[in-house]
């Protein structure tokens, strides 16, 4: 039998410093190369960012989970018919397809304050795991300042912009699209909300809009999200306008804002 | 003029910016723009249109009206014509011929560059194969100097980008040990900062310097900040080496990034009267990407990959030490999968060395694209293959901050080793001093931290 050692894995002594940062650091390596394991933990986090990307959105059990609720939705589409159109013409993804238009316009009673989106975007898991509980937080929110709510619009394909037309329909103030975010390895179902005042299609631009993003177990918390929101639809209210000239001025503290020390220069 | 016969279809494409449009290999970011060929058919009879037509005809048809576009006044203002004079009797086609020739030398390419026009180098690499495009790049050197010597024969540089999610100095400190101790760095130490504010900036560009000078390591340091917060640092006497910015190839799309020609030359001087470099004084950084024009709505019909070269002009007239095309990153809108963005990166490799740029490539991807770690691997093989410049150092190629997965210290070690690429000579020597690299260009096996870093690191886990 040939001698043929077990190889040898070069363990980086500064593998501590990894409580410092998320960033995958001291991982070692085999000859010059990332080792097994750090390989494979690599492909995993891939995997997941990849799968909440390409896994379609389970709309029906939404839907079911809001009845639930007594939260009354309808299932709308953009002119995406299929993902791969989708990530490639963001231009359809802004649109409702003609279903969806007929289906707003047998509506009767049109009127709303506040209209909420729900679009799959570019992490299914993202709306999956935290669309339900903080529509529980948002929606009674919302009722006990007294909107008038229009039935929450579950979007397939959709991006930002498509609920322009559909605030524009119910003639809403307010126009809160959650969405899933692009997908990171260390966060592949961060949620993002994107809130409009006075929406119009073809009108309205990213300038017009504020964005509360990173909304992960690891990252905004629920309660944190909804206190932006409630703070900026407040704003919104008061300047009569969304966008560049409304500032988030709530605090972070949910985001480490502490100044750890450069230890390179102790 | 841009018509031809194919398979009996005639084509009548009618302008040059619609024959090259037509002639582009197939990418997401040009169906987007309603600009690419229909089928394959009426693609390749483009690139055959593209290669009769003469380069003069570039000099006499812009793309982007003169009058309209200060990118275009750029190209044509500066245009050496002395330095034309040698190619200017070639059509698109003649040209790719000449570049695959061995009488294309280091010399006579580096002699041309400043003849060439960015759509001159746009429109020869459209008929190029992958082949073509690392061969001619890999006759172009490009040398830049600011604290160490980047571009040499057989050498590899590295960005180290230390980025975190909120810019912890602990976290970023943590990333730039790793990184250093992997070889990675000699490009610059860049940080992308979560938030651009001045307050932010100017801590992060002191932390770098503070570091850089403690370990006295042969480097550059960079915050990639707006150019105005920058310039803003350097008036408050905030240590800047080099200054960054993200340009295109259009004025419009340049305006869309808050910037114009005016802005970039008061940022060059500010950051040259510094003189804060030690054996050279290129001090701008500048990265770029296929589809950023059309991502702000300003391509003008141009196809992205034309706009990309044009942002080179924008690059030249400022004599950078490094131009980074951040390939992956814009998402499969623009480059679909592994195929489109290994090309896209070649490409702009090769159209950034042929106009004289010192150019280096985030080989990178985001989870929306049909992409993965094997795509990276080939085109970081064949970029550095191909000679570029740097590619960016990341832990674990994952960046915690921007959410997209770049080249890692580790493929550096890789590429090194199998293509035989050293660092930066000076960054070497260092290396080598401080028991990091051993003399063969390999990383040092080692059981303790190194001296040089010893006593920092024992001071916090002493106080641990």
């Amino acid at each position: 039998m040939p001698d043929v050692k077990k190889p040898v894995i070069a363990f980086d002594p500064w593998h501590p410093l990894n409580q410092l940062t998320p960033a995958r650091i001291g991982l070692g390596r085999a000859g010059m190369s990332l080792p097994t394991r750090a390989n494979l933990d690599f492909q995993l986090a891939h995997a997941l960012a990849r799968d909440a990307v390409h896994i379609p959105l389970d709309f029906n059990n939404l839907k079911i989970k809001l009845d639930n609720l007594s939260y009354v939705s309808q299932f709308l589409q953009s002119q995406a018919d299929n993902q791969s159109n989708y990530l490639q013409r963001p231009d359809l993804g802004r649109l409702l397809n003609e279903q969806s238009i007929n289906v707003l316009k047998a509506i009767e009673s049109l009127q709303a304050d506040a209209v909420i989106v729900v679009a799959d975007g570019l992490s299914s898991k993202a709306i999956a795991n935290h669309a339900i509980p903080f529509l529980e937080l948002l929606v009674p929110a919302l009722k006990a300042v007294d909107y008038q709510l229009a039935p929450i619009c579950l979007v397939k394909h959709g991006r930002v912009a498509i609920g322009d037309a559909i605030a524009e329909h119910y003639q809403a103030k307010l126009c809160i699209t959650l969405i899933g975010e692009r997908p990171g390895l260390s966060s592949p179902d961060s949620m993002g909300i994107y809130f409009t005042y006075q929406a119009k299609a073809q009108i309205s631009t990213d300038a017009d809009r504020n964005c509360i993003s990173n909304i992960h177990v690891n990252g905004l918390s629920y309660e944190q999200a909804l206190t932006k929101l409630l703070f900026l639809i407040k704003g919104a209210e008061q300047l009569k306008c969304t966008g560049v000239l409304l500032k988030d001025e709530t605090s972070d503290k949910a985001i480490d804002q502490l100044d750890g020390k450069n230890f390179l220069l102790n | 003029m841009y018509k031809t016969t194919a398979q009996h279809l005639s084509y009548n494409f009618k302008t040059l910016a619609n024959s090259m449009a037509k002639a582009t290999p197939a990418r997401s970011g040009d169906y987007l723009a309603g600009v690419a060929a229909s089928n394959n058919l009426e693609r390749v009879a483009a690139q055959y249109v593209l290669a009769d037509v003469p380069l003069k005809q570039f000099l006499n048809e812009a793309l982007i009206p003169y009058e309209t576009d200060e990118v275009t006044r750029l190209i044509i203002d500066e245009h050496d014509n002395t330095a034309f004079s040698a190619i200017s009797h070639f059509t698109v086609g003649d040209f790719r011929d000449w570049l695959l020739s061995a009488e294309a030398t280091t010399e006579k390419l580096s002699a041309i560059a400043s003849g060439l026009t960015p759509e001159m180098v746009a429109a020869v690499s459209k008929i190029m194969r992958i082949q073509d495009l690392i061969l001619v790049a890999k006759k172009c050197r490009v040398v830049t100097r600011f604290r160490n010597t980047i571009g040499l024969e057989n050498r590899l540089s590295t960005r180290l980008q230390p980025n975190h999610p909120t810019d912890n100095a602990a976290g970023v400190a943590a990333s730039i040990l790793d990184g250093l101790l992997y070889g990675s760095g000699d490009a610059v130490i860049g940080i992308n900062p979560a938030s651009d504010n001045l307050e932010a900036t100017a801590r992060l560009l002191h932390l770098l310097n503070d570091v850089i000078e403690r370990y006295k390591i042969p480097t550059q340091a960079c915050i990639l900040a707006h150019v105005t917060t920058t310039l803003k640092a350097i008036e408050q006497n905030v240590p800047v080496d080099l200054v960054f910015q993200s340009i295109a190839g259009t004025q419009k799309a340049n305006e869309s990034f808050g910037i114009n020609l005016n802005i970039l030359d008061e940022a060059h001087q500010a950051a040259l009267g510094l003189k804060r470099g030690t054996v050279g004084n290129n001090c701008m950084y500048f990265e770029t990407g296929q589809g950023s024009a059309l991502s702000a709505n300003a391509h003008h019909g141009l196809d992205q990959q034309t706009c990309e070269a044009r942002a080179y002009a924008v690059a030249r007239k400022f004599k950078p030490l490094l131009v980074n095309t951040v390939v992956g990153f814009i998402g499969p809108e623009y480059l679909y999968d592994g195929k489109q963005i290994i090309r896209a990166g070649l490409e702009d490799h090769f159209c950034g060395k042929l106009l004289g740029l010192p150019m280096g490539c985030d080989i990178c991807y985001t989870n929306h694209a049909e992409a993965d770690q094997d795509d990276m691997d080939m085109l970081l093989s064949s970029f550095a293959m191909a000679g570029g410049n740097f590619i960016m150092g990341i832990p674990g190629a994952d960046d915690v901050m921007l959410n997209y997965q770049s080249t890692s210290f580790h493929d550096a070690l890789y590429i090194r080793q199998v293509l035989g690429l050293r660092p930066a000579p000076e960054f070497e020597q260092w290396l080598i001093g401080h028991e990091i690299f051993n003399n063969h260009n390999q990383l040092k096996s080692i059981t303790e931290i190194p001296a040089l870093f010893k006593a920092s690191l024992h001071a916090i886990s002493g106080g641990q």
